[in-house]
């Protein structure tokens, strides 16, 4: 913890041994995952006999197919378009309440609060089927926002409690002076709280964005148009039709993770803030 | 949208008046209008979607329906005991105890551990961190189908182990013996370096005097990580097998390319268990029943919980 730690030295056994265990970890953690990436590269032969090394023949052909045909774009066309939908709604829809929660006294305030966090305490697919037939009835079945909107109900409760802690901690000064100044709330939300919340809502869209990138049941559920579904729902009816061509499906499980991993090396610091501080300030 | 715009631009119109009232504090147009604005779109959409479905989960429940026209045929309580008479139903249950299992006898010391070693600074440290939590942030149906490979008896990374063992390869995901195992397996790889994250939260966050003061007080390693850090991180163990319990009991998308819950039921959690036979056979009353089983256990877990042990948070 301490930069100057006296504790190493360099031929102490217990660093030895904490060296071999955390190298243990990153195996385990490491080798699903190339092997998954190199096994894109090899014939279903290789990978038969040879699983875990480098290709001997590095077939490009596996990964150059999916990315010239239509349909690996198009899963993640679709994917983006929900999630955008489902980012831009949450973060408007969550702000507005949370603004609200944060500056509005008014009656029934906490209750109303409690009423919302509810959502904290049960997963999405305890009501799933009435959530079928509401969405159905609705007439969104089977569009992008029969998907978006029952994501960002769902992922309203976590994101206004997050939003209204960070809006209650900007100095209260600055409303009491703009509503002195004959500034409305609504204009104080817009070009003050807003502005200066940035990180908030960074971490919120992150936060929000990853659940629904990664979703699989709420889509499942609601879609049957092969040309709307996202990709997790694509990549399992790939899988059936290729069943045991594990050559093919691994390459692409790798282009299709590959957007979240090059998102995550982007934005580490985003991610793990916002998935851990979900957790630890939620 | 359109609605916001329009009215903002009532406001202007507003604005002499509302000036006028500010010196005396807060205007009551000013609030009413965020009032009536801003908290309504929240409140429609999470009732509609999250609150009305739960309470027509419970009235769906009492009948026997496949969703079409209204439903009229009604059974009463039969849908629960159908569901608890069903052996399915209670080796997911089951299954979903043995995940809480692993995830606190396994998981949380494992990714306590870790958090331990990397939260000391040296090279390599935070690259460890950002590898450990990667497989947190792929989905779960990659992750599935990853391990699928990994566990495949032809081709899979295990079976290229037995094989240069001279053994024939199991069919890991085949086998009833196995299959909840690789399953456990699994969980653990796509989840231990988010606790791990949380740990490393709450111990960036130990005030380091007090261990400074524990070693002052010739307190050794061991004896300062026992009584003093490891009493520190309670609140985020706690917070840690909260996540592991309620996160257990949602588990569903990595199951899905795994097994889908076979071979016969023996790898189903209560979701899956859920979708195998409420969803994908649309038996909306049966599966209702389900979906509100689930909900009371979540919701007593819950609370129970928080009264017990997160008094304080």
């Amino acid at each position: 913890m301490n930069r100057a730690d006296p504790t190493r030295a360099p031929f102490d056994p217990a660093v030895l041994l904490k060296a071999a265990f955390l190298a243990v970890v990153a195996i385990f953690v490491l080798v699903p995952l190339l092997a998954t990436l190199l096994g894109g590269f090899k014939s279903l032969g290789e990978l038969r006999v040879n699983p875990f090394g480098l290709p001997q023949h590095w077939e490009w052909q596996n990964y150059a197919d999916i990315l010239l045909s239509g349909r690996y774009w198009q899963l993640l066309r679709n994917s983006l378009i929900i999630s955008t939908l489902t980012v831009t709604l949450t973060l408007i829809v969550a702000s507005m309440a949370a603004f609200t929660f944060a500056h509005v006294r008014f009656f029934g305030s906490s209750m109303l609060l409690s009423y919302l966090t509810l959502g904290l305490l049960f997963p999405a697919a305890t009501a799933v089927l009435p959530l079928f037939i509401k969405v159905r009835d609705l007439g969104l079945l089977d569009s992008y926002f029969g998907v978006a909107l029952p994501q960002v109900a769902f992922s309203l409760a976590m994101s206004v409690l997050l939003l209204r802690r960070f809006f209650k901690d900007l100095p209260y000064e600055l409303l009491e002076a703009a509503l002195v100044d004959g500034c409305s709330y609504v204009k104080f939300f817009r070009h003050v709280t807003l502005p200066l919340s940035r990180p908030i809502l960074a971490t919120v869209g992150t936060i929000t964005f990853v659940n629904s990138w990664n979703a699989y049941l709420l889509p499942l559920v609601m879609l049957n148009t092969d040309a709307l579904y996202p990709w997790p729902l694509g990549i399992m009816v790939y899988q059936g039709e290729y069943s045991s061509e594990w050559h093919l499906i691994l390459a692409f499980i790798t282009l299709t993770i590959l957007p979240t991993i090059i998102l995550f090396l982007l934005a580490q610091k985003h991610i793990v803030a916002g998935l851990t501080s979900g957790a630890v300030k939620g | 949208m359109a609605r916001q715009i329009a009215s903002s631009s009532a406001i202007h119109v507003a604005r002499p008046p509302l000036a006028a009232q500010a010196s005396r504090g807060p205007s009551w147009d000013g609030r009413y209008t965020v009032l009536i604005l801003f908290l309504p779109p929240a409140l429609l959409l999470f009732t509609l979607f999250v609150v009305l479905p739960i309470g027509e989960a419970a009235w769906y429940s009492a009948f026997n329906w496949n969703g079409f026209g209204r439903p009229t045929n009604w059974i009463g309580l039969d849908n629960y005991r159908f569901v608890l008479e069903t052996r399915a139903f209670w080796l997911a249950l089951r299954n979903n105890g043995l995940i809480i299992a692993v995830s606190l006898c396994v998981q949380l010391p494992l990714a306590l551990t870790l958090a331990l070693m990397l939260s000391e600074r040296f090279r390599g440290a935070v690259a460890l961190r950002m590898l450990f939590f990667m497989p947190y942030i792929l989905a779960e149906i990659a992750t599935g189908l990853i391990f699928s490979f990994v566990y495949d008896g032809d081709y899979g990374l295990v079976a290229s182990i037995w094989r240069s063992f001279g053994a024939e390869p199991p069919h890991l995901l085949a086998s009833t013996d196995t299959a909840m195992l690789a399953v456990l397996i699994v969980i653990v790889w796509k989840y231990f370096g988010f606790h791990m994250m949380l740990f490393i939260a709450a111990l960036q966050s130990i005030d380091k005097s007090l261990i400074e003061a524990a070693r002052i007080d010739g307190a050794t390693r061991t004896q300062s990580l026992r009584h003093v850090v490891i009493p520190l991180l309670y609140p985020t163990i706690r917070l840690s097998v909260f996540f592991a319990i309620i996160g257990s009991l949602q588990l569903f998308d990595l199951v899905m390319p795994l097994t889908r819950g076979g071979p016969a039921d023996s790898s189903n959690t209560m979701v899956s268990f859920l979708y195998n036979n409420g969803i994908s056979r649309m038996r909306v009353g049966y599966g209702s029943a389900i979906g509100v089983i689930l909900f009371v256990i979540c919701v007593t877990f819950a609370f129970t919980y928080k009264r017990w042990f997160m008094r304080d948070e």
